[in-house]
């Protein structure tokens, strides 16, 4: 293996690579934060609003559950852009130029939402219903509630899942390679069919996820931690 | 609990802004996300570079356009295109029929024949006979991928369809294929390179069907996107006339790629 | 690594079955199905006839896929879990490595992996090219197989692991006292309450490998995902041929999801 290959200046490709770890990390966390938003809206949603939106962010998570990343992945990857243009056409405005790190986001970010929604939902209902009640005795408004009640008590519950949605969301910006997106494992790709060094690239660009998913693993245990603070603890 | 709020309102607020962080656009030139040397492949610093790329910038600079390369994946360029990703497709893509109900073309800029590859050890003739109960790997929506399920489907065994030229050549070399039909110039690229030495060689042009490999090689261009095309067109002539084409030229090939 | 079981992920439950006749209901699906035939009438479906015979061999071979490699994957999972729960320490450092790893990366990079590095790799060697396994190496759908199997494996290891460790101890103490061999006990009381409480999970696990197939078609398996890519770009239509995909995979879904329903009304538990 000619380990030369990797150096990070070229002739090596080492830095491209880090480079495609740079946007893939981007669109993790761009992902991963607009999948919260998402999340935190769809299991408020599901939980207090009315029939129809229930149903429709029923809808919405069965699907995204039941229809494969990639499918999804190309299917928003060229109709978001063609959506968000039609709208602006609808109002009179002129079409976006929407960079393919943003359609990333947005793809890995409407994906995540889907079990962001129900990773928070179940938390929500973890939370003994006394606690909210007694918020709402004190005559907090519904959002202040959400703040200062219901997030904060709903975390130790959530933390497992939305850290495990993390991993997943490292994982599936590898999908956008599909279409072309200059991430990790389509630049590591690229690297191999460049210098007919197969092995080396993509055992390097497997050393850099597991990385990524080992620091993570860490940094997950300390939120954990102390996301439990307080907490009894389970036998 | 208030830094989780403010994350959150944060990545809303990323979301919005690079979405929303729309410019005085230059043309975006949609590139096949892939090693297609000599034409377009990425370096080891990570920028496009190849013949194409060369004539990309002279015909931008003749045209007085600021262009730029945005990588998509090759059978995903005509969605991007018709989905307004990019604004032009710069990827070595034939001007057909078939392709000209969905997009338009600027005139043609090269034009190559197309031919097979196979192992040194086996000797065969480029058409349906040489092939016969043979694996051919071509690359997916290519005018080669058309040509062999026109000419080549009776007589081969199977014939598989690659994301990217450049696996189709691997898996030559990896002997899963018995040959590759492409692009002549693409062919040689990989067959002077080390890996392609080592094992294959050219077994001939085919022969030409224009209904099916079209007339020359264009910049794809949206449908009623005249101006674009009006430009590009002046550019690509005067840069023939005046002498910038014949000069980059020169650095890849040997004889005139613009062919007849 | 976490060690919760709840690091699985949530997998897909179907709603509880409620009236479906309520009026919001009614007036929704009023509105989906006016979407649906929109869709059908307004967008271009005659290339259908044509890949029709394509697209079922697709499915079929997708299926194949999915059952084959999900039914090898438990066989290996088992003792993946078995060896993290009380193998001799390599055994165990071996098998946590493996499914940390395995669950640490992108598939399709291992795919890529298997299928552009070592089959390469492979080629070099006359022996292997000589031997009766060359024309099975030669093809995609062993490293398609391999891969997919690895990742059921490792995903579905880490279940068994919980899954082993959970059962009660005191059923093997009573398995102990009525005199049996640590193999007997094993056979007759370990592994079947193991199996039995990992089989909840093993629907939602059976849904991920089902959306994790379409991966193969980037290594050439023709399967519903590459039959409806040959479409797209025989057509050049960007949203039918996906939304049609979409659709399939969704009906799958719903099949996979009410046979597992229907199979766990018949196996009694007892709720684990």
């Amino acid at each position: 293996m000619d380990l030369s290959l990797l150096a990070l200046s070229p002739p090596g490709w080492g830095g491209v690579l880090l480079a495609g770890l740079f946007s893939s990390l981007q669109l993790a966390v761009g992902g991963y934060l607009l999948g919260l938003v998402i999340g935190i809206g769809g299991a408020s949603g599901k939980l207090y609003g009315g029939p129809i939106v229930r149903d429709l962010l029923e809808v919405y998570t069965t699907l995204v559950r039941a229809i494969p990343e990639l499918v999804l992945i190309l299917l928003l990857y060229y109709a978001g852009t063609d959506l968000v243009n039609q709208l602006m056409h609808l109002l009179g405005l002129p079409s976006m130029d929407i960079s393919g790190l943003a359609a990333g986001i947005f793809v890995i970010g409407v994906v995540q939402g889907a079990y962001s929604t129900e990773v928070l939902r179940g938390a929500i209902k973890a939370i003994p219903a006394g606690e909210i009640e007694a918020a709402r005795a004190y005559g907090m408004s519904p959002l202040l509630t959400l703040r200062r009640v219901t997030l904060p008590a709903m975390l130790p519950y959530a933390v497992p899942g939305l850290s495990n949605l993390w991993l997943i969301a490292t994982k599936d910006t590898a999908l956008l390679a599909v279409v072309g997106f200059s991430e990790l494992t389509l630049v590591t790709r690229q690297a191999a069919g460049s210098t007919k060094h197969y092995m080396t690239f993509f055992l390097a660009a497997g050393a850099l996820y597991l990385a990524v998913t080992l620091v993570s693993n860490v940094i997950i245990g300390m939120i954990e931690k102390r996301a439990r603070r307080g907490m009894v603890r389970e036998a | 609990m208030k830094s989780i709020l403010k994350t959150v309102a944060l990545a809303a607020l990323v979301g919005v802004a690079s979405v929303g962080a729309a410019s005085a656009a230059p043309i975006k030139m949609g590139v096949a996300a892939e090693p297609y040397p000599p034409f377009t492949s990425p370096d080891a610093s990570g920028k496009w570079v190849g013949w194409e790329v060369d004539l990309m910038n002279a015909v931008c600079a003749e045209a007085k356009l600021e262009c730029e390369i945005t990588p998509i994946a090759w059978d995903g360029l005509i969605p991007a295109l018709t989905s307004k990703k990019i604004d032009t497709i710069l990827s070595s893509m034939s001007i057909t029929d078939e392709r000209l109900k969905t997009i338009d073309f600027s005139d043609k800029y090269y034009n190559t024949p197309a031919s097979l590859a196979g192992p040194k050890e086996a000797s065969f003739t480029a058409d349906a006979a040489g092939l016969k109960d043979k694996i051919l790997g071509v690359q997916v929506s290519t005018i080669h991928a058309e040509y062999a399920q026109k000419h080549f489907k009776d007589a081969v065994s199977e014939i598989k369809e690659y994301q990217t030229l450049d696996e189709a050549n691997n898996d030559l070399a990896a002997g899963r294929l018995d040959a590759v039909f492409a692009d002549a110039i693409t062919l040689d690229a990989f067959l002077n390179s080390e890996q392609g030495k080592a094992c294959c060689d050219k077994k001939g042009d085919v022969a030409d069907d224009p209904a099916v490999l079209g007339a020359g090689i264009g910049f794809g261009l949206r449908k009623g996107d005249d101006e674009l095309k009006g430009k590009l067109n002046a550019a690509i002539k005067a840069i023939r006339d005046n002498g910038t084409y014949e000069k980059f030229s020169k650095n890849y090939f040997d004889f005139d790629v613009y062919g007849k | 690594m976490i060690k919760d079981e709840a690091t699985i992920l949530p997998a897909y439950k179907p709603p509880k079955a409620r009236s479906l006749l309520e009026p919001h209901r009614l007036f929704l699906m009023a509105v989906f199905a006016g979407i649906f035939a929109c869709a059908v009438i307004y967008m271009r479906w005659d290339w259908l006839p044509k890949y029709q015979d394509r697209l079922i061999a697709g499915i079929w071979q997708t299926l194949v896929l999915l059952f084959t490699t999900a039914f090898f994957g438990f066989l290996l999972a088992v003792p993946l879990g078995l060896a993290q729960v009380t193998g001799p320490r390599p055994l165990k450092w071996l098998a946590n490595g493996f499914c940390t790893i395995i669950r640490g990366t992108p598939l399709l990079l291992q795919l890529w992996l298997l299928y552009y590095g070592l089959g390469s790799l492979f080629a070099q060697f006359p022996e292997i090219r000589q031997s009766f396994m060359w024309p099975y190496l030669r093809q995609a759908w062993p490293y398609g197989f391999t891969a997919l199997m690895l990742s059921f494996a490792a995903y579905e290891g880490e279940v068994m692991r919980g899954a082993f460790a959970g059962v009660p101890r005191g059923e093997l103490e009573a398995a102990r006292a009525f005199g049996m061999g640590r193999f007997t006990m094993f056979r007759r009381i370990w592994l079947p309450r193991a199996i039995q409480r990992s089989l909840p999970t093993l629907n939602g696990e059976t849904v991920l490998q089902l959306k994790s197939t379409p991966l193969v078609a980037t290594i050439t398996v023709v399967d519903t995902y590459a039959v409806i890519s040959k479409v797209r770009q025989d057509t050049f239509l960007t949203y039918e041929p996906l939304l049609l995909l979409a659709l399939i995979y969704l009906i799958l879904t719903g099949i996979l999801v009410a046979g597992f329903r229907f199979l766990e009304n018949r196996i009694p538990s007892r709720g684990a």
